[in-house]
Order: C-alpha cells, then sequence, then structure tokens
C-alpha cells in the first residue's frame, strides 16, 4: 500500500468508502485550516476491497468528529500521539444532523426557503438519515453541502 | 399545541375519537352549528385546489365560524417572496387556525414550527395530505364498518400519489390488512414508504401492473389520477397518463361489496359509466370530507383550551 509518512500528532480518518474522502475534507473545511492533510484514495483494504484514507496532521478543535459518521457511517477515527495510535473510535451517529447533509430532492421544501437542512437517523444500523421535511433517504438524494 | 403535517401525528386512539365524533356531526349536524363561533380558520393556499380548500371553509362556516385566506400563491406575499417562516408569524395574529396547502414537501411542517396556531397539512407535494386520509378513513369506517381484515389496492400514480401514501401510512397500524400495489413501473410506490412503513410493520402487499388480475380479491379499489403537475418532463406524463382506466367491464370482475375511492379530481381513470355502480363511492368520499375537516378543526381548537384530543 501508498504510504504517506508517519504522523507524530494527528488524526487518521480511516475506512471510507471510496469516493467519500472528499466529502469529508469540505466538511471539515480542511482547505482552509493550518494543518498538512494527506488524502489516500482507492487504497486496498482487506476489509472492504478498497477504501479512502485522509491523514491530517494537527489537532481538529471544536470539531464533533461524530458527525462525520452521518457521511459515512463505516469510517474509523485514529487519534495519534507520539506516533502510536491513542485513541480508536467508531462515530457513534447523531439522532439529528444538521447543515451536514443536504437534502437534493428538487421537491422539497429545502430547495426554496433558507431552512436548515436537517435529518434524522431512521436506521442506525443502516447508517440512514431522512430529510425532516420530505423524508427522503440521505442515502438516496443527500448530497454534499 | 398540536399540528396535523402528517396522518400519523393522531394516535388510534385520537383518531378514533376523530371518525366518531365526524359520525356524530354526520348524525346531527345542527347540534355543531355554534361549535366554533367567534373562531377564525385561515387557509393558506400555494397550489389550486377544489375540493381541499372549499371543503374546509364548508366546515368552518358549518361550525359557526369565519374563513380568511388566499387560493394560489401569486395572490400572496409569497410572489414578493416572503418566506413561509414570516407569513405563518403574521397569519398567527389574525386566525384561531390555519390550513396550508403548499407544492413543495415540508412546507407545511416548516410553518408549524414558527406557528403559535394549529398549523393542518392540507397537500404538501408529492408528500402527506393528512386530512385527505382522515376523509378516506371515514369512507371506509362508514361503509365498510371496519379498518382490519382488508385487502386494500391502490392504482395508478403511486410514487407521486400523496393520498397513497399518507392512507397507506394509516391503514398499516391496523390488524390484517393487505395492500395490492398497482402500477406502471415508473410510478411505484417510492422506496421510503417501504422502508418507513410497511416492512418494518410487517405490512404483506404485493406490487402488480395489471389491474383485472389484481380487482377480485379486493375490498377496496383507491384510485388515482395520473398528476401532470408532478412530472418535469410532459413526455413522460403523456405516456403514462393512460395507464389504467376503470370501465364497467373491469368492475364486473370486483367483489359485490368493494368500494371504489378516489381522492379527485378525477380526470379519465373511472370512466363516467362507473359512476353509477353502487361500489363508486367517490363521490361521498368527498361529502366525508367536509363533516371529518369539521371534527378535526373542533378537536384542535378545543386542544388549544387545554382539552384532550380523546
Amino acid at each position: 500500500m501508498l504510504n504517506i509518512g508517519v504522523l507524530e500528532q494527528g488524526i487518521v480518518i480511516d475506512h471510507i468508502q471510496v469516493g467519500g474522502a472528499m466529502k469529508i475534507y469540505k466538511y471539515l473545511d480542511l482547505e482552509n485550516l493550518d494543518v498538512s492533510v494527506a488524502i489516500i484514495k482507492n487504497a486496498r483494504s482487506n476489509k472492504m476491497g478498497r477504501k479512502d484514507i485522509i491523514k491530517i496532521e494537527g489537532t481538529l478543535d471544536g470539531i464533533n468528529l461524530d458527525i462525520l459518521g452521518a457521511l459515512d457511517h463505516k469510517i474509523t477515527i485514529n487519534i495519534i500521539e507520539n506516533g502510536v495510535i491513542v485513541e480508536k473510535k467508531h462515530p457513534t451517529l447523531p439522532d439529528f444532523v444538521e447543515n451536514v447533509l443536504k437534502c437534493k430532492n428538487p421537491r422539497c421544501i429545502t430547495s426554496v426557503e433558507n431552512v436548515p437542512h436537517t435529518f434524522k437517523l431512521t436506521d442506525r444500523e443502516k447508517g440512514v438519515y431522512r430529510c425532516v421535511y420530505c423524508e427522503q433517504s440521505s442515502k438516496a438524494i443527500a448530497g454534499d453541502l | 399545541m398540536r399540528h396535523i403535517i402528517s396522518p400519523n401525528d393522531l394516535s388510534l386512539s385520537e383518531l378514533d375519537a376523530l371518525l366518531n365524533l365526524a359520525e356524530d356531526i354526520i348524525k346531527d349536524p345542527d347540534k355543531y352549528s355554534d361549535a366554533c363561533h367567534r373562531k377564525r380558520l385561515a387557509t393558506l393556499f400555494y397550489e389550486p385546489s377544489t375540493r381541499t380548500r372549499l371543503s374546509f371553509e364548508a366546515a368552518m362556516l358549518n361550525l359557526g365560524g369565519t374563513v380568511i385566506g388566499f387560493s394560489s400563491a401569486e395572490s400572496s406575499s409569497a410572489a414578493k417572496g416572503e418566506s413561509i417562516a414570516d407569513t405563518i408569524r403574521v397569519v398567527s395574529h389574525y386566525a384561531d387556525i390555519c390550513v396550508i396547502r403548499h407544492p413543495k414537501e415540508g412546507a407545511p411542517y416548516v410553518a408549524s414550527l414558527h406557528s403559535k396556531i394549529p398549523v393542518i397539512n392540507a397537500g404538501d407535494g408529492g408528500h402527506n395530505h393528512p386530512t385527505q386520509t382522515f376523509t378516506d378513513l371515514l369512507t371506509i369506517k362508514n361503509l365498510k364498518g371496519r379498518f382490519e381484515n382488508l385487502t386494500v389496492g391502490f392504482c395508478g400514480d403511486l410514487k407521486f400519489g400523496r393520498t397513497v401514501h399518507s392512507l397507506l401510512e394509516a391503514l398499516s397500524r391496523y390488524p390484517n390488512i393487505r395492500f395490492v400495489l398497482i402500477s406502471p413501473d415508473e410510478l411505484r410506490i417510492p422506496a421510503y414508504i417501504k422502508e418507513k412503513i410497511l416492512d418494518p410493520n410487517n405490512v404483506p402487499y404485493e406490487e402488480v401492473r395489471s389491474l383485472e388480475a389484481a380487482i377480485p380479491d379486493l375490498d377496496i379499489l383507491y384510485m388515482t389520477r395520473v398528476q401532470r403537475e408532478r412530472f418535469f418532463n410532459e413526455e413522460d406524463y403523456i405516456r403514462l397518463k393512460d395507464t389504467y382506466i376503470l370501465n364497467s367491464k373491469k368492475m364486473a370482475l370486483a367483489k359485490e361489496d368493494m368500494l371504489v375511492l378516489h381522492p379527485l379530481p378525477r380526470v379519465n381513470e373511472i370512466s363516467y359509466e362507473v359512476d353509477d355502480d353502487p361500489r363508486a363511492v367517490y363521490f361521498q368520499q368527498a361529502k366525508f370530507g367536509v363533516y371529518v375537516r369539521m371534527a378535526l378543526i373542533m378537536m384542535l381548537l378545543r386542544e388549544c383550551e387545554g382539552r384532550s384530543l380523546c
């Protein structure tokens, strides 16, 4: 596998579904943070076949990483300190997320009114969220904000 | 304060209370002719409607109340770009209860978040239409006498048909209900209805294309119109609009006590020759709509005064 150095201090977001890394990159607004970021796309994985990975050098203070579960409920978040993994966590899916997912149903009120894009968790096992306004599934229609 | 956005905003016992009150109104309407004296209903219709708007207005007038409102987005401040939230905040000062129809799904829910008066959803896009569902349920209760042990066929546009989605959701709460979903492939029931309503409740259902093959088993046939206004593509509408036409020949295959319901307006999916068949109850259904809306207005206004819905 391609290796992008070893992190001394940082976060590795692993087991991202292929193609999902940029969604998380955009949500965390990594482009505008003063951190080094490596995105590995389409990496080989015993567990998933193929996966994406994001390595972030530095800290992301004040960001609730559990919310990433709404974007991809299968991800693993590894916290690295002094070059070793000190915490490995799977995000606990929040019951509601606001302005994380975007409803793309053209018939939804969110398409014309300035209201928050709010999604409710309706299937914790499958990580399915539904728009609280039109009930469309995040799997079927949600996109990046 | 209670809002009615989805048919399941009423529990089964509250629904029973609503239907019982509606039946009592049918028996003696005069008893209720002053029930909403000095109360005002606002009808906010951002989308055209005949039956729903007029039946709400008739319901409030029958109860001794008054009505204000608009019947199209063009004749309201929506045309100037006013948000639903702002409109409902203002209307809350003018009326005691409000009915809203909007082409966008979730609009009445947005209104309810900012309202100081009860909001009733009178149809939001292809999503929900709870008072049509209460009308359908009152029709079934009054004419069939039960909700249990029924095979209910839904025919036509099951994708965009909000009345279908709402009635499926409401009937799924009763035991031994079975659904036959009759539609062309392009207009099948949305996946979220199966995932949210049918599968978790273990409601048996089958999806078929032939009305002729399905009709002999049905206790109720719920016909729907293919709605031109739900299509972005006119070609698709023209191709699908005449897929199912219920006529006397097909009715001859049905049970003697099957009921034909339709939320109306009908275009050509039910031939006029069927209208004289005693099993065709869609015009009676429209009459029941006034009674059930009278009952709903009364219950919600009573609840505002601190009384329970049941």
